[in-house]
């Protein structure tokens, strides 16, 4: 008489499932590179016709900041030495927003401004005339033997002024103009009137040839 | 000390059994999340801070190029190189590489092209105006220095 098997517990042991989601998991966990495309974002001449001399443009000393960084990173702002490129954003904030001699565009957008920007103004006719297009310019000069970290922290700092006006412009902070995408209409009307009528007048110069290879 | 009598006959197990859907709930996500490197970077990649960070909408038109000094020094040498796809190139081939990025776009997304520059932090200024010049030269004139965020103070 064939004994009958005790049917007791047919459940499949599961203590161990935990253990392989996280062996899983783990392995997961090493390998992803969640993907971070982000970065300060440049945007570069058109290049130029060896025919044609690059185009004469006139424009006062008094309209151009310049930045010269040398080969071990010391930092020549405006002809004055700087120890370290924190500060840069605000020298160059209040050199955009100088208005030393106005023409009557200028002075409309001048008062399209709101009055946090307005007090920038400190109407120093050794410093730029405005900042629309025509006025004021940025000019970033490295030599070939800078890194590339003190240049990259140089733009940044540049680029923090302009979004630091922007922004300010339309009552946002500069993280959450930075963060508009343009994508809807809305995103993209707040993007435009917070850079209308102030381009972003970056100039990077070809770098001199001192301390590079 | 009857006052202090321990509590019986409540159970002090923690219930674990929902402890694998929890796992696997995280586990889903890092799976969908995750991107599989596809090709091996041959040079150094010290990402520098910054702070005015901008995302880029379309990952499409992005095209990655890795500037760095090489891992691989006994092969190649310790200066700067750049790398693009899975090889690395000289400057002189940048123009060639941009038309070949190019040439996978679709024809109404060809001048939007962007060129993320993934550079190491000690490389010099001098290969990235190289870079750069060549950039220009082939008419891919929006460029991302790649970088990421530092905490402002």
């Amino acid at each position: 008489m064939a004994r009958k098997k005790g049917r007791m517990a047919q459940e499949v042991n599961a203590g161990s499932m935990a253990d392989i989601a996280f062996l899983l998991l783990i392995f997961f966990l090493v390998t992803t590179t969640i993907a971070s495309d982000k970065g300060v974002l440049n945007f570069l001449p058109p290049k130029q016709d060896p025919n044609q001399p690059p185009p004469e443009i006139l424009l006062n000393e008094r309209n151009i900041f310049n930045i010269l960084v040398n080969a071990n990173d010391q930092l020549l702002v405006e002809g004055e030495y700087m120890d370290d490129a924190s500060t840069l954003a605000e020298e160059v904030k209040s050199f955009l927003l100088n208005f030393g001699a106005p023409d009557e565009e200028a002075v409309a957008l001048f008062n399209s401004l709101p009055s946090s920007l307005r007090e920038k103004a400190s109407r120093d006719p050794a410093s730029s005339d405005h900042p629309m297009s025509g006025g004021a310019v940025v000019s970033i000069k490295t030599n070939r033997g800078t890194s590339y970290e003190m240049y990259l922290e140089v733009l940044d700092q540049v680029k923090r002024a302009y979004f630091e006006i922007y922004a300010e412009r339309v009552g946002l902070t500069a993280d959450q103009y930075r963060a508009l995408t343009g994508r809807n209409p809305a995103e993209k009307e707040l993007q435009d009137r917070g850079k209308e009528g102030i381009p972003m007048a970056i100039s990077i110069a070809e770098p001199d040839k001192i301390g590079g290879n | 000390m009857s006052k202090f009598k321990k509590k019986t006959g409540t159970s002090e197990n923690i219930p674990t059994s929902a402890l694998p859907d929890i796992i696997f709930m995280l586990l889903f996500f890092f799976m969908v999340t995750t991107v599989l490197r596809e090709q091996e970077i041959m040079v150094e990649q010290k990402i520098p801070q910054a702070t005015q960070l901008q995302k880029l909408e379309k990952k499409s038109l992005i095209s990655y190029l890795y500037v760095g000094k090489p891992k691989n020094t006994a092969l190649y040498g310790t200066e700067p190189r750049i790398q693009a796809n899975d090889v690395l190139i000289t400057t002189n081939d940048i123009v060639l590489w941009v038309n070949q990025e190019k040439d996978q776009l679709s024809e109404v997304e060809r001048d939007q092209i962007t060129i993320s520059m993934k550079a190491d932090r000690d490389v010099k200024m001098g290969p990235i105006s190289d870079v750069q010049f060549e950039l220009r030269e082939a008419d891919a004139r929006k460029l991302l220095y790649a970088a990421v965020g530092k905490v402002q103070n």
